[in-house]
């Protein structure tokens, strides 16, 4: 369903050149639910955004659903992926009410049957009557990001592309907002992938995982061989060696020089 | 008593007055605090980075702070002014807060910034206050403090801004350091060692530590004990590696809602509140 | 009684079941931050008395008394029959202040109507696209920037002629240039926002991004500043009106009579004075409108 082969994303030129994605390439299975986990400045979310259609200048080929994605992406191809970005105060728009919000994909493909498709998409994600007319000040964090999910989804994507969709989210929400996203892939059939700096998370959803670090995808492993300590790459191991909780007595102080 | 009680806290109140009515942030809040590192958890609008700003009396008007018994060492805070708080903080009690991009002034370089905190505490010369402040940048394990002292905020990175942080709030020698969410901008490498100086320094000096934070995970494996806030009241107190025998519904369910790397769930269980939490 | 109650509860309410109820109940919250700012009301009830007397101007005044030349009674000072006295052409000058009020209205309606979307058009064109298309519209507002509004005026005046539609064309002319910067600040700071990448991704075209979800939000700004700036057009309109740029003998214009009654300014003091403190109360009516809509705009962005 994703192929990506060999996405490279520079910004400048010559000696001040930084590539914030280099070279990354991988699969994802119709179905399946795929995580790419590193931390900031690894490259993961330009990654997804390349992904998205949402980087003009990148390089390589991004294939979906068996379709080669042109860098200025048409209408119809915008159907093929969507994203939940991170931040639920941010991703929507202020002065618009939920319904506003929700109706605009719907106008621009042109799909008709609006009023029913809001309705419909906003039961879905957990929302009801009485949230579609609000705007966003008026709705919890947790409320926002499923609207976020609602306009992901009144599309009909195949892919559902996720931002850290529950970075900015309490601990007791974000468990309802994975619980709602793993639902709404088992009804939808959908493809998901998922950026996080949370090992947790992504191996809670994703079976295989990509870790990247300085932009390229250092290595491919899955949850199961995370869970069990059976990976290769040492930047990994010191992943999961952080994710276990601060260790007083195997920390050691690192003199830091920028 | 072999450690001497750095802070009591009996009864705090926080009430901010609304237009429908008072906002309770903090209810009936009570801890006491020695020479340790103590965890304040809890999730949004539970109250806990309310009562960090109280004991500094960092809560703005209109909101109204009242506390039967608020007592640091052997001053008495809820008595306390402006300028008698402003006598306290940086001496006797130190905040370091989220994000070092919004808590440092982008306009001066980081080792004026505690230079000046350093003059401004101990009224030294200029040279003083500059190799203090040098000194307190080695402290914080900073390899090149020469060269840093002369940087801008925004030249450094997170991780080393929040250790800029640790120096200008320990220069002036505080009794009590309180952190507010200290790490949540880091990423996690960063957050480990950040946390490792401040652990080295907080020890070394013999002071008392007070981590808000919204992370479980974090609070227990790094503090001796944790308090555990929903709706401004206290619902858990128990020693850090206790937390998983921890008793009150909220905690066990804030526990059990966290994902687990190994422990793979269909479903997450989702934390259901019982209004009754909020009475307590 | 009950039915003012339930109206304010229906806007208030806080699930509401359509988007005219949303936004109507968004636009009477922000009425009743307004309305808590006293002078903020006083700036409006200033404003609404001047449009109400612009526009019931016939009924209000004589429109003959207004240019009428009574020679007999001029420089009359206030009294019972003529309440603000008369001029040293021996017209009234109630009416005069009165259907004054007209021409202030269309001068500052006008420009306002040029200003707004013009400078909307080019800022924020030049703020969403930025790279040349920023550049070259940001060095033609710079050119017109440049020009010192009265020395335009005065120019446009030598060469079309005076008269309202060329000063309303001169001050315009000069006016716009804050509005594209305004624009273009608040294009910049919103374009990389996420709920823009989202309206990218849904595969929104540029017009539809930048008048649906950009200029929503520059709107506010940009009112408000036309607002504050009320009082420089009605003073700069004075101005030229002071120089005979603006309206012609014999229609009324609050700048012109003020300089009309230069000469006799000592002995007969109304016939300069009273314009004046129009021109005066005018500028601070809006002054203070423009105070209270910021308040409001910058309380609900918090």
């Amino acid at each position: 369903m994703i192929v990506l082969e060999h996405v490279t994303v520079s910004y400048g030129t010559g000696t001040g050149r930084i590539f914030a994605a280099s070279d990354v390439s991988f699969r994802v299975e119709e179905g399946a639910a795929f995580g790419l986990v590193g931390e900031s400045g690894s490259g993961k979310s330009t990654v997804l955004r390349a992904i998205a259609g949402l980087i003009p200048h990148a390089q390589g080929r991004v294939i979906l659903g068996g379709r080669e994605m042109s860098t200025r992406r048409s209408t119809a191809e915008r159907k093929m992926a969507q994203m939940v970005f991170q931040d639920p105060y941010g991703s929507l728009h202020p002065n618009q009410t939920v319904d506003q919000t929700l109706s605009m994909p719907v106008a621009i493909h042109r799909l008709g049957y609006s009023d029913r498709r809001i309705s419909s998409v906003l039961r879905e994600v957990g929302l009801g009557r009485e949230h579609r007319y609000r705007y966003p000040h008026q709705l919890s964090g947790g409320q926002r990001q499923r609207v976020a999910i609602a306009r992901a989804l009144v599309l009909e994507p195949r892919i559902l592309l996720l931002d850290e969709p529950t970075s900015a989210l309490d601990v007791s929400v974000q468990a309802e907002i994975l619980n709602l996203l793993a639902r709404l892939r088992q009804l939808h059939g959908l493809t998901l992938l998922m950026v996080s700096h949370d090992l947790a998370v992504i191996a809670h959803l994703c079976e295989r995982i990509g870790v990247m670090s300085n932009g390229s995808l250092i290595e491919l492993t899955s949850a199961d061989a995370l869970a069990s300590g059976r990976v290769t790459h040492p930047y990994t191991r010191q992943l999961l060696r952080s994710n276990r909780g601060f260790d007083r007595s195997g920390a050691e102080i690192v003199d830091a020089a920028s | 008593m072999s450690t001497a009680l750095l802070l009591s806290v009996r009864n705090l109140r926080v009430t901010y007055p609304g237009d429908e009515g008072d906002l309770v942030a903090v209810r009936n809040v009570s801890f006491e605090l020695g020479r340790e590192r103590l965890g304040i958890v809890g999730e949004s609008g539970s109250g806990k980075s309310t009562t960090g700003r109280a004991i500094m009396g960092l809560v703005a008007a209109p909101g109204r702070v009242e506390a039967d018994e608020m007592r640091l060492g052997g001053t008495d805070l809820t008595s306390l002014d402006e300028s008698g708080f402003r006598r306290l903080r940086g001496k006797r009690v130190a905040m370091i807060l989220q994000d070092p991009k919004y808590s440092l002034d982008p306009v001066m370089s980081v080792g004026q910034q505690i230079a000046e905190t350093h003059r401004c505490h101990f009224r030294s010369t200029a040279n003083a206050a500059r190799a203090a402040a040098l000194e307190m940048l080695a402290a914080v394990h900073i390899r090149d403090p020469e060269r840093v002292y002369a940087l801008y905020p925004h030249q450094v990175s997170g991780g080393m801004g929040q250790r800029v942080m640790i120096a200008m709030m320990l220069i002036a020698g505080p009794d009590l350091l309180i952190a507010d969410e200290p790490t949540s901008a880091l990423d996690v490498t960063v957050q480990h060692q950040v946390l490792a100086i401040m652990d080295d320094l907080v020890r070394s000096r013999g002071m008392g530590l007070i981590l808000i934070s919204h992370n479980l995970h974090l609070v227990s494996s790094f503090c001796d004990r944790v308090l555990v806030m929903y709706a401004g009241r206290v619902v858990e107190t128990c020693a850090a590696g206790e937390l998983a025998k921890a008793t009150h519904p909220y905690t066990r369910g804030l526990l059990a809602s966290l994902p687990e790397l190994g422990r793979r769930r269909a479903e997450l269980p989702q934390l259901r509140r019982d209004p009754a939490w909020a009475e307590g | 009684m009950s039915a003012a109650l339930t109206w304010r509860g229906w806007l208030l309410d806080p699930a509401p079941v359509s988007r005219r109820q949303a936004r109507l109940g968004r636009w009477f919250r922000a009425w009743l931050a307004f309305q808590r700012n006293g002078l903020a009301m006083t700036g409006l009830c200033v404003v609404s008395a001047l449009v109400l007397t612009a526009l019931a101007a016939p009924l209000i005044a004589d429109p003959r008394a207004a240019i009428l030349q009574v020679l007999t009674e001029r420089l009359q000072p206030p009294s019972a029959s003529h309440w603000f006295g008369v001029d040293e052409l021996g017209r009234d000058i109630f009416a005069r202040i009165v259907f004054g009020a007209r021409t202030t209205l269309i001068i500052v309606a006008l420009v306002s109507a040029i200003v707004a979307p013009v400078g909307l058009a080019i800022g924020l064109t030049a703020g969403y696209f930025g790279n040349w298309i920023d550049a070259v519209l940001m060095r033609i507002t710079d050119i017109f920037l440049s020009f010192p509004r009265l020395v335009l005026a005065l120019a446009f005046a030598a060469a079309l002629g005076p008269g309202i539609e060329n000063a309303v064309i001169a001050i315009a002319l000069t006016t716009w240039p804050p509005y594209a910067r305004l624009a273009r600040a608040e294009a910049l700071t919103r374009r990389r926002a996420e709920f823009i990448e989202a309206a990218e991704l849904q595969g929104a075209s540029h017009l539809r991004i930048i008048l649906s979800q950009i200029m929503p939000l520059c709107l506010p700004s940009v009112i408000i500043r036309l607002t504050l700036d009320m009082a420089g057009i009605i003073l700069t309109a004075a101005g030229l009106g002071f120089l005979g740029l603006a309206a012609q003998p014999p229609a009324p214009e609050w700048g012109a009579m003020v300089s009309s009654g230069r000469q006799v300014l000592l002995g007969q003091w109304w016939v300069s004075t009273i314009p004046g403190i129009a021109i005066f109360v005018t500028s601070v009516g809006f002054n203070l409108l423009g105070d209270g809509l910021r308040d409001v705009a910058d309380s609900r962005s918090s």
